[in-house]
């Protein structure tokens, strides 16, 4: 038996303890923010904090998060980081299909927390293992600096 | 995917830019009549549709629901039904704005929902059934959605000046507010919902459309995307979001080659993964889907251990077995002889014999996948006299008709539930609704077995990868001569490839006289003045099934036609922006797109210099799905080679442009989608497997390696047409001439990977 938190509630899994977090977030919490793009950390789309870093949940077996808590999109976006990334990315109209979005957040969130003030290596850095195959790339640059200003 | 003018073998005359793909063609509209039996009915507006609906709103709590396409609360809120999918490409924005526009609701009240599959209320003018394809939204519905918008606000009206007591010319309405000015009477579209539903619809000739003057959301940047909120707070639902009561996941092991069968199966180890229900043999439907065999289970994870465990022996003896550098050899070898005649201007072999200066190029253009960021999958709950499907829904006629063949019902008893897409790209609207018909038999042989459950069928990214309905390999072998003066005076294209529309339901409708018109298109209607022109197709006939992908034909005639272009202008010792002006006299709006990127570029100045690189720019012009695109790139490279598109400057003209910033970014995404494609990505086949399996090895474009892009867009008039694949096909040859003014090479074979190292 495994237990964590997600977004600070208490959950338990008492099942394979390899199976990945993004499983266990989507399928058993039911919190489906958080996607599934290739299942070997090679597009981001799974990205969720724990305890505060970004990492892809669809290696990070459910064990790994024991005694630990996961934030993922739907609690992400309610702290004053999360909110401005939130604001931003609306204001700019960032989104197309949507699909990695939740990913590309929560790992400019995870940017942005630790650097406020972020140029545009320091977010090829952080953001080039989130894939966008809409290629928004331009925007989500661009929303990345107005939420920066936005919380100076 | 540009299904529209292939349906009704619409190809526009090359010399004649005012030859445009009609609205609607009858032979299109016939087209699912035909070949499904389904009575279709073309919904032209309110009156034709909606007399059903608005009888049943007479009922108190009933929402207002003048027409197919707008439901208006007694809440205020005003829902506008799309009938296209929305997967990324801003159509739910495009559709609410025209409807809001007419209608003169608050941006903020409006939202947007997906309409169900119902070819006779939301059937696709320019597609013959329900579907999203082509860059065709904007141009099939924005008079439908407009004159939807204007008859709702008439019947509001007409509601008001009833209870008012007051002449309905009178009553004018402004961001959701009806308003008698002289009586000081105000109200909003909620408290006339209820009486506005017992108004006669008005008659077709009696609704009046807006003039552009009057437009205030049309042209805007007043109308962010609908689909912004719910994609930015994880509330987004897609088809891999669905849960249902009971439902299982079911993760499936497919034959690693096309054309191999199931030889046996050994269970026991799946079976002995804790928690999975049953595994599924799922035959091959030849030449549609490949032989699976789906393991079910509660959770995604359990099904995918299951599947895993799955021991399988496949007989590959009628399997495609070739090898990409076969299929290259072969499509050279035929492109070295004639072949079926798709365009002939003039006399090219005549002009050929003797050219004062002559450039012959042959181009390899590798298959691709579509790798949408969500992977293919589909929720079906099937059960004895019905059947439901949640999808990501391209194709509705064709898929709830494939669909109800499958199961075993009929096309009315499927009901088919629009979600939003990941990305599509073309993929999910399956030419053969081939993962609708692996979800749809995987339900039957379930619920065969005794399976009573809804099922979620989940493709791993590897199914998706490497599940075929790639864009089709091409090789373009092309000669053309110049004469003394630097004038071309003579073309021959000679081309290889699968046909994306044989062995299909669209093929009677696509292929006229042997050729498929999305293998030329590009090509064999230039509109570049070539006085003698003649285009050759040679059609291969692979059992490996392949589809559109974001700009079809274009995706490799463009980057051919372009590059050739620039080779031709260079051996002319013109400047490649005059050499093209020069050809495109007659095309205005060809000219208007290529002088604006080249002038808001910069074109003929130097660029900044950059410490140890080298650098150039290029440029291109193509015109796709009755848009036209001009894009300039500018490009360093390193010492070692290495690449960097710095930046592309992009100038489009798409008629009326409904929403700049939507179209600003399809332009966005259209450049860089392509530029993975010609950067980095390919489909290969080691003795009929496809190599790539993941992200890992079919490389996508990252963050940093995105270019700076400016879009400029062509203000006008004419009719709207599609953002969603013309940006696309434009940049790749941008860049490669872009490469030729850096470095003096030409990449001719697709992608460029190291090509500029070596």
């Amino acid at each position: 038996m495994t237990e964590l938190s997600i977004n600070g509630v208490k959950k338990t899994h008492d099942g394979d303890p390899a199976m990945p977090l993004l499983w266990f977030i989507r399928d058993e919490v039911g919190l489906t923010g958080t996607k599934f793009g290739c299942g070997v950390a090679q597009c981001g789309a799974c990205t969720v904090h724990l305890d505060g870093n970004a990492i892809r949940s669809c290696v990070t077996p459910v064990a790994a998060a024991a005694g630990k808590n996961v934030v993922t999109i739907e609690n992400a976006v309610t702290d004053k980081v999360g909110a401005a990334v939130q604001a931003s990315w609306r204001k700019l109209d960032v989104v197309q299909c949507g699909y990695c979005q939740s990913g590309q957040m929560m790992s400019a969130v995870a940017l942005l927390t630790r650097n406020k003030t972020p140029n545009d290596e320091d977010i090829d850095v952080a953001m080039s293992g989130n894939v966008c195959r809409c290629a928004t790339y331009v925007r989500i640059r661009a929303a990345i600096h107005d939420a920066a200003k936005a919380l100076a | 995917m540009g299904i529209m003018n292939r349906l009704a073998g619409q190809t526009p005359n090359a010399d004649d830019s005012s030859t445009r793909a009609p609205l609607i063609n009858v032979s299109r509209r016939g087209f699912l009549q035909t070949t499904g039996g389904l009575a279709l009915g073309i919904c032209f507006g309110p009156v034709a549709c909606t007399s059903e609906k608005a009888a049943v709103s007479a009922a108190d709590v009933a929402p207002f629901v003048p027409n197919a396409f707008l439901r208006i609360g007694a809440d205020n809120s005003v829902t506008v039904i799309a009938k296209f999918l929305e997967m990324g490409q801003g159509t739910f924005t495009g559709l609410a704005t025209l409807a809001a526009e007419e209608l003169d609701a608050d941006w903020a009240q409006v939202s947007v929902e997906g309409a169900p599959a119902d070819a006779k209320k939301y059937a696709n003018s320019l597609l013959g059934g329900q579907g999203t394809g082509g860059s065709t939204a904007m141009a099939d519905a924005h008079l439908q959605m407009r004159t939807a918008g204007a008859s709702a606000r008439a019947m509001l009206v007409a509601a008001a000046a009833e209870q008012w007591k007051v002449p309905a010319g009178e009553i004018t309405v402004t961001k959701g507010v009806i308003r008698h000015a002289a009586s000081r009477k105000e109200a909003s579209f909620g408290q006339f919902a209820e009486s506005a539903a017992k108004q006669p619809v008005p008659a077709a000739e009696a609704i009046k459309l807006k003039e552009p003057k009057d437009f205030t959301l049309i042209g805007s940047t007043a109308t962010p995307r609908k689909d912004s909120k719910a994609k930015t707070d994880g509330t987004a639902i897609f088809t891999q979001d669905i849960k249902l009561d009971g439902m299982l996941v079911a993760v499936l092991a497919h034959a690693p080659k096309w054309g191999a069968t199931i030889k046996s199966v050994d269970e026991t180890a799946a079976r002995a993964v804790a928690g999975v229900i049953d595994v599924i043999r799922v035959d091959a439907v030849p030449g549609t889907t490949r032989a699976a065999v789906a393991v079910l289970a509660k959770n995604t994870w359990v099904a995918k251990q299951g599947r895993d465990a799955l021991v399988i022996e496949w007989d590959e003896s009628a399997a495609f077995t070739k090898g990409s550098d076969d299929i290259f050899k072969e499509f050279k070898t035929l492109t070295g002889k004639p072949g079926t005649v798709a365009a002939t201007r003039g006399d090219a072999a005549a002009a050929l014999k003797k050219p004062a200066k002559a450039v012959e190029a042959v181009y390899e253009f590798p298959y691709l996948s579509h790798a949408p960021m969500e992977p293919l999958n589909c929720v079906v709950d099937l059960k004895a006299d019905s059947c439901t499907i949640w999808n990501g829904e391209q194709f509705h006629t064709i898929d709830q008709m494939v669909a109800a063949g499958v199961v075993g019902l009929k096309p009315e008893q499927v009901t088919i539930k629009q979600v939003y897409a990941g990305g599509s790209f073309g993929r999910r609207a399956s030419s053969k609704s081939d993962f609708i018909v692996e979800a749809t038999s995987l339900a039957k042989a379930a619920r065969a077995k005794g399976v009573e459950a809804p099922i979620k069928m989940v493709w791993m990214r590897e199914d998706d990868m490497r599940g075929g309905y790639y864009r089709p390999a091409f090789v373009h072998a092309i000669k053309a001569g110049l004469d003394r003066d630097g004038k071309l005076t003579g073309w021959q294209s000679r081309l290889a490839g699968q046909s994306i529309a044989k062995g299909t339901p669209l093929e009677q409708f696509m292929v006229h006289n042997g050729v498929d018109h999305t293998s030329v298109e590009g090509v064999s209607d230039t509109r570049y003045a070539i006085d003698n022109l003649q285009v050759e197709l040679h059609t291969v006939d692979y059992p490996l099934p392949v589809l559109w992908w974001r700009s079809v034909g274009h995706t490799h005639s463009a980057y051919a036609m372009e590059t050739m272009i620039d080779e031709l202008a260079h051996a002319a010792g013109k400047d490649p922006v005059a050499f093209r002006r020069t050809l495109l006299e007659k095309q205005p709006r060809h000219l208007k797109v290529l002088e604006l990127a080249a002038e808001k570029s910069g074109w003929g100045t130097p660029l900044a210099e950059i410490a140890g690189k080298k650098r150039g720019r290029g440029i291109a012009v193509h015109e796709s799905f009755n848009t036209y695109v001009a894009e300039v790139a500018e490009v360093s490279i390193d010492e070692d080679g290495v690449l960097k598109v710095d930046r592309v400057v992009c100038a489009v003209d798409c008629g009326l442009a409904i929403n700049p910033d939507v179209i600003k970014a399809q332009m966005e995404g259209g450049i860089g989608y392509g530029l993975a494609a010609i950067l980095k990505s390919e489909i290969t086949f080691d003795k009929g497997a496809v190599v790539q399996g993941n992200f890992g090895e079919y490389t996508p474009l990252r963050i940093n390696e995105m270019p700076v892009i400016e879009v400029h867009i062509v203000a006008s008039a004419e009719k709207p047409t599609g953002v969603g694949e013309p940006g696309t096909p434009v940049v790749g040859p941008a860049v490669a001439n872009a490469v030729y003014a850096a470095v003096g090479k030409r990449i001719r074979k697709l992608p460029f990977g190291d090509q500029l190292s070596a």
